[in-house]
């Protein structure tokens, strides 16, 4: 864990009420399927943000808004400075993901496989990427995937693009997998966990307290004892799950 | 130069800010970041007889400078905090600890504090009576001041190291039951532990917490924390260790001319990871700003 303070460079709309945030400043030690903890203006408690992108010196964020915390940041502008501690939850562990991963992320749980995307795609390795969303009108980043060489295929509820349905009816468009990488709705993990037919990585949301492991605030039970969603995940084997 | 050294139940600490029990863990997450031996202690992760999981989460809300939580005293129970915990934390801090201990049952407090005494670290017992996030237990013995008695008593037949009774503020007459602590013994008194409150979720109608209630923290409960410790004060003679919604220098301050000794932060360690650091950094420059040569003589200086 890490305090830095950074400063945003953009805050964009990406639909609409999802954003896109570039932020300047130290990301050493920041990794994909980790999360940032923000403090805001006016509010008590940090607001926890997974990792979308960084590079040596930006690090992206692509948050909806949902609430108090999210509402406050999609009003931030270009040059505030933001107090944010980085390097929080343990991250994706792409030495499981064999030499065709498939990444399913679900509405906002799919900023967290553009970075898990990339650096899959740098080790070598053939990328599969299904990205769900309700409708064509909140579709995001599906160009970005694309551009990175991952083989993309949209899902909407509303059959408005791509495959009519769910994350899981466009499991057989993907022409097989080594291994599962997944982040979204908690119906959309479970639903993912029982159709996936291999191992994988599933990363969960709690509320929390402090972020980094010490209020206990957001702990759950696995089958490999109780673990603190903030410092033991966010991202749970799919051996070790208790829905 | 001044003085921020005081003497807590006998035992002296460089200065009196402790990180409060439930917001610091066993000190490894803080240690990542800082030297903790900055400390004058802390008081470690509430711990039980047996294991707990707590409660289901959702645990924490947030509200207007502060939050809410009901964790429900999740530790691994005495056993693996003193073969597994102890060991590690004695890695990351060198000076005497305080072992924050609760209990469903007077025989439990008793069970937990003697195996706790034995343990070379510990430098303090701060025993819990006044947890709100557990049914059949924790509060219930700090809601009147004969059960307050009871614990005291029987913690104090089995213990040779200071028995500081943490106290909760969801009662009527807090200063009756700090009262009754010292006569059965207690050494000292911490106080208060969190008010209990409730948050709800517009859109489900329904609490935002799993165990419906949880217990207030933060900045916006200081004044009442200050006013129980003034009351209390005038109560007792052992010494306070005050607590809620402390965050900067000039709270510990405050909070010691209401009475308190020493001083434990709580809900401000998970906001600000480095708070408890910030506060002692600063603390003799807001000593000098108000003419505070020692911080003893300061201790209860509003009454």
């Amino acid at each position: 864990m890490k305090q830095t303070i950074f400063t945003i460079k953009h805050n964009v709309a990406l639909t609409a009420n999802v954003y896109e945030m570039a932020l300047v400043g130290d990301t050493e030690g920041i990794a994909s399927g980790q999360f940032v903890n923000i403090k805001i203006d006016g509010l008590y408690l940090r607001r926890p943000i997974s990792v979308c992108d960084y590079s040596e010196d930006t690090l992206t964020l692509v948050y909806k808004v949902v609430g108090k915390g999210t509402e406050e940041m999609a009003k931030m502008v270009s040059g505030q400075k933001l107090d944010v501690l980085t390097g929080l939850g343990n991250g994706y562990d792409t030495a499981k993901s064999g030499s065709q991963p498939l990444l399913i992320g679900g509405g906002v749980g799919v900023p967290p496989m553009y970075a898990l995307a990339k650096q899959l795609i740098e080790e070598g390795k053939k990328v599969n990427v299904i990205l769900g969303f309700n409708s064509s009108d909140e579709i995001f980043y599906k160009n970005q995937f694309e551009a990175l060489g991952a083989y993309v295929t949209v899902t909407t509820v509303d059959g408005s693009f791509g495959v009519k349905g769910f994350v899981t009816d466009a499991l057989k468009n993907t022409g097989g997998y080594s291994y599962i990488y997944t982040c979204g709705p908690e119906v959309m993990l479970k639903a993912v966990y029982n159709a996936g037919e291999t191992s994988g990585q599933y990363s969960f949301e709690e509320r929390m307290g402090c972020g980094f492991g010490a209020c206990m605030g957001c702990t759950c039970k696995t089958k490999y004892g109780n673990k603190r969603i903030c410092k033991d995940g966010p991202v749970l084997e799919k051996e070790e799950i208790i829905w | 130069m001044v003085n921020t050294k005081i003497s807590l139940c006998g035992i002296e600490i460089d200065n009196p800010v402790i990180p409060a029990s439930g917001t610091f863990g066993f000190g490894y997450e803080f240690a990542e970041l800082y030297d903790i031996n900055c400390l004058g202690t802390f008081s470690f992760k509430g711990t039980t007889k047996d294991a707990r999981f707590g409660n289901p989460t959702p645990r924490i809300a947030e509200c207007s400078s502060g939050m809410l939580n009901a964790v429900g005293l999740q530790n691994p129970g005495v056993e693996k905090v003193i073969s597994d915990e102890l060991p590690k934390l004695a890695k990351v801090f060198n000076k005497k600890v305080m072992a924050n201990v609760s209990g469903f049952a007077v025989e439990d407090y008793v069970y937990t504090c003697e195996k706790l005494d034995k343990e070379e670290q510990v430098g303090w017992l701060e025993v819990n009576i006044s947890c709100p996030n557990v049914h059949g237990g924790g509060m219930s013995f700090g809601t009147s001041p004969e059960s307050a008695y009871e614990v005291t008593k029987a913690v104090k037949a089995v213990t040779t190291k200071p028995v500081i009774i943490k106290l909760s503020p969801n009662v009527t007459d807090i200063a009756s039951i700090a009262a009754a602590c010292e006569n059965a013994g207690a050494d000292g008194i911490s106080m208060i532990n969190t008010l209990m409150g409730m948050r709800i979720n517009l859109k489900t109608r329904k609490p935002i917490i799993a165990n419906k209630t949880g217990g207030y923290s933060g900045p916006a409960i200081l004044p009442v924390a200050l006013r129980m410790v003034y009351q209390v004060y005038e109560a007792v003679k052992i010494p306070i260790v005050g607590m809620g919604g402390i965050s900067t220098a000039e709270d510990v301050i405050e909070m010691m001319m209401a009475g308190a000794t020493a001083v434990e932060v709580g809900a401000a360690n998970l906001i600000e990871p480095y708070a408890c650091k910030n506060i002692i950094d600063e603390l003799p420059a807001v000593m000098e700003r108000y003419g505070i040569k020692d911080l003893n003589e300061i201790i209860g200086g509003a009454h």
